[in-house]
């Protein structure tokens, strides 16, 4: 195997570069010539440089709804490679600000470089000392300008990030995806979701009368449910999820959890399974 | 592509499409927006629906934004390029304010949108921008642009998804067009019922357009703002 | 004759421990027209005496807006004003482009702070010719009064006064300080009148022209007071109190709005 990250993907050129010593980093200034020729080798590091043209570890679905007095989110603990399952116990929902909590379907790479830009923001604000911080109003308005200036520079993040928070009183649930497309409303599902939970949280919300009117454990049951669906239906998903509540007490982030299924049926569906 | 032997079907397209591998940086969030310039009066008005192919993000994401008590923006298109640019013309009517000491005239945003949209010719602003509000004057404005900024000012105008739908409507009912015979000003009654028709219209064929109206009136007074239910299908 | 050796550059210290050309700036502000900030619980209150140069002569212009919740009275150079509140400005356009956020008095203080000291430091420098009250309504922490000084000395008051006479205004703030707390915006403005009129000269009023007052505070942006509002004010104030340069006697106190002002006697 070729030990050269920098070569990985990249055509090997024998009369260029015979011992493979190229590229290695600090050749900046000393390129061969014939090098800078290769069509693509314009770069000053002797590289192209690349941009995110696709996702590779990612997280599937997230999910929130608002009920009173506070937020509920849930996303499962897989980070897929493919259709590979390959992390297991992946957290995609972080707790940003004392009533702030980022959630991340998408590119998890992606994901945790945001989760460092946020945490160093909330550094940033605790060591001024002054009796200021950022609301999750703010961290919501900055989050979309990462991810729009990304975006811009056709370098995006690959990601649909969903913020729930609680400020002022009042329930804050919003979405931005790796377009910088910033939404908010009373319940959000990214990825698979927005097909398969959307629709049963908006149902539950329209028949309940309102996010006032979903108790805290209404909004446990209702996500519950959600996470069975997509665990039925989405195949990259995993039954092992953590559940969120923001409220204005604060955050808490639950151990990994897992529903009840029932897979007995499928024995009996012609052309499933056996 | 070619038929190797005789009763073979020919198949005159690519039976695979390229995959383009580069990223795409707009989206079409959908919605409709429309302003009618009366004597005294303008009204703004825009659907709230957020639409990401045949999925709804939201159905309360304003269009429209207040920018003085004289001016209206609406917006549809790419909502972020959207948002972003309400920001920065809120940002240079601050600077407008901070330098001349005085609010930014209709007129003056108008002219002003049209450099920012320009500015960037060669990566546009995905958005379709109606600017309403009254002149010097006190007479109703209507500003419309194309998303790199060329831009006119007229009585009526509607874009966005519904635009096809409204905008013959609009034609006849306010400009009267082909009715020549009934020419005359409208009250902001009559605009606000033709208005809200439209909307209710629209949201019976477009699926981009729905969930609530929101209407600015602007009048010498300030800017009203209502918030009318449209079908949530 | 006797030649001061010390203040040649801004970076010489002298023998004393002293920086001569950083305590010259502090003097431009002394020679600029008084200013005078106080603070209740929901309003900050800037008010400041504009000179000019001649009867024929437009008034310098000594209030501010920063943005809606900040404002800022000087005293000192004013063109080095303008180039501080253009930066004010910018770095709270930057906070809502940033954050949505207004940008908190406190945190665009030690910007200014941090700007200043750089010119006292550096050889070839000099340092900004202006002293600054930084009026502020800030989320979650309520109002704010700053002095910022061209030695980037940055503090938080109740109220203070800078410029040429503002030690009369800061003697007459000082024996009323303690209504000020609970003072309403009309008390607070008269209140900071009187301060102002401290810093007159022998034979001038206070009008319309010379006069400037901006107040901003709970849902209050920043806005100033003029013409028929100031008139009232002045009416107010020339009603109730001699116009002697002197402390406020018994009887001018007498007509303050605030009736506690008595206590302090």
């Amino acid at each position: 195997m070729d030990h050269f990250p920098t070569n990985w993907g990249n055509p090997r050129s024998e009369d260029v570069d015979s011992y493979n010593t190229y590229p290695i980093s600090s050749h900046i200034g000393k390129v061969p010539h014939s090098v800078t020729q290769i069509a693509g080798y314009g770069h000053t590091t002797g590289h192209p440089t690349s941009h995110t043209l696709q996702p590779v570890v990612t997280g599937t679905s997230v999910l929130g709804i608002k009920f009173k007095g506070g937020v509920m989110m849930a996303a499962d603990n897989l980070a897929s490679y493919g259709s590979l399952a390959r992390f297991r116990d992946v957290e995609r929902l972080h707790q940003v600000a004392d009533f702030t909590v980022l959630g991340a379907s998408g590119d998890i790479s992606d994901y945790q470089y945001v989760k460092h830009l946020i945490d160093s923001q909330m550094i940033k604000e605790y060591n001024a000392d002054d009796g200021h911080t950022l609301a999750t109003p703010n961290i919501y308005e900055y989050l979309w300008r990462v991810m729009y200036n990304r975006r811009s520079k056709m370098n995006p993040l690959w990601n649909t990030f969903v913020l729930g928070g609680v400020h002022q009183g009042k329930s804050f649930l919003g979405a931005i995806d790796l377009k910088g497309t910033p939404y908010q409303a009373p319940s959000i599902a990214t990825g698979f979701g927005s097909h398969l939970a959307q629709p049963i949280l908006r149902k539950e919300l329209e028949t309940r009368g309102g996010e006032d009117n979903i108790t805290e454990e209404q909004a446990v049951e209702i996500l519950k449910k959600s996470m069975k669906v997509l665990w039925y239906r989405d195949a990259r998903s995993m039954n092992k999820f953590q559940l969120a509540k923001i409220t204005a007490e604060g955050v808490t982030i639950s151990e990994p959890m897992s529903v009840e299924t029932e897979w007995a049926f499928a024995e009996k569906i012609r052309g499933y399974g056996a | 592509m070619f038929s190797t032997y005789p009763g073979q079907a020919v198949i005159d397209h690519p039976v695979s499409a390229p995959i383009e591998h580069r990223f795409d940086p707009y989206v079409d969030n959908g919605g409709t927006l429309l302003s009618i310039a009366g004597n005294d009066f303008c009204v703004v008005a825009a659907d709230t629906r957020q639409s990401e192919g045949y999925s709804i993000n939201s159905r309360y994401v304003p269009k429209s934004v207040k920018l003085s008590d004289k001016t209206v923006i609406s917006m549809g298109g790419c909502y972020a390029d959207c948002l972003t640019l309400t920001k920065r013309i809120q940002q240079s009517m601050e600077w407008y304010h901070h330098a001349h000491g005085k609010v930014m005239s209709t007129a003056a945003v108008a002219q002003m949108l049209s450099i920012m949209l320009y500015q960037k010719r060669f990566f546009p602003f995905y958005s379709w921008c109606i600017l309403g509000g009254l002149d010097e004057e006190g007479k109703g404005a209507v500003y419309t642009y194309d998303p790199v900024g060329s831009y006119e000012r007229e009585t009526c105008r509607c874009a966005g998804s519904a635009s096809s739908l409204i905008q013959p409507f609009l034609d006849n009912q306010i400009n009267f067009k082909n009715q020549e015979s009934r020419q005359r000003t409208l009250t902001k009654d009559e605009v606000l019922r033709i208005t809200k028709d439209s909307f209710t219209s629209a949201t019976e064929r477009d699926i981009y357009t729905g969930d609530y109206l929101e209407i600015f009136v602007i009048t010498n007074t300030g800017v009203e703002v209502q918030k009318i239910d449209l079908k949530k299908d | 004759m006797f030649r001061n050796q010390y203040d040649n550059d801004i970076s010489t210290w002298s023998p004393q421990g002293r920086l001569h050309q950083i305590e010259y700036a502090l003097e431009a502000v002394k020679q600029g027209s008084a200013s005078v900030g106080l603070r209740s619980k929901t309003h900050v209150v800037l008010l400041a005496l504009k000179r000019s140069s001649g009867e024929l002569a437009s008034h310098q212009q000594k209030l501010f807006r920063i943005d809606s919740h900040v404002g800022i009275a000087i005293a000192g150079l004013v063109s080095d004003a303008r180039v501080l509140s253009n930066f004010m400005r910018t770095e709270c356009m930057k906070s809502k482009m940033m954050y949505d956020r207004p940008m908190p008095g406190s945190r665009l203080v030690s910007l200014i702070g941090d700007k200043a000291q750089i010119n006292t430091q550096n050889y070839g420098r000099r340092p900004y010719g202006v002293g600054l009250l930084v009026g502020s309504y800030d989320e979650g922490t309520g109002p704010h009064l700053y002095e910022c000084l061209p030695n980037a000395n940055c503090l938080e008051y109740y109220a203070i006064a800078i410029g040429a006479k503002s030690q009369s205004a800061k003697t007459y703030l000082e024996k009323f300080a303690n209504d000020f707390e609970t003072a309403d915006l009309d008390a607070l403005i008269m209140h900071g009148l009187h301060a102002l009129r401290e810093t007159l000269q022998q034979d001038k009023e206070l009008n319309l022209k010379n006069c400037a007052i901006g107040v901003v505070g709970k849902d209050h942006d920043w806005e100033l007071i003029e013409e028929e509002r100031l008139r009232t004010y002045l009416n107010q104030l020339e009603a109730g109190a001699p116009t002697s340069g002197d402390a406020p006697t018994a009887a001018a106190s007498e007509d303050l709005p605030q009736g506690e002002a008595m206590d302090t006697e």
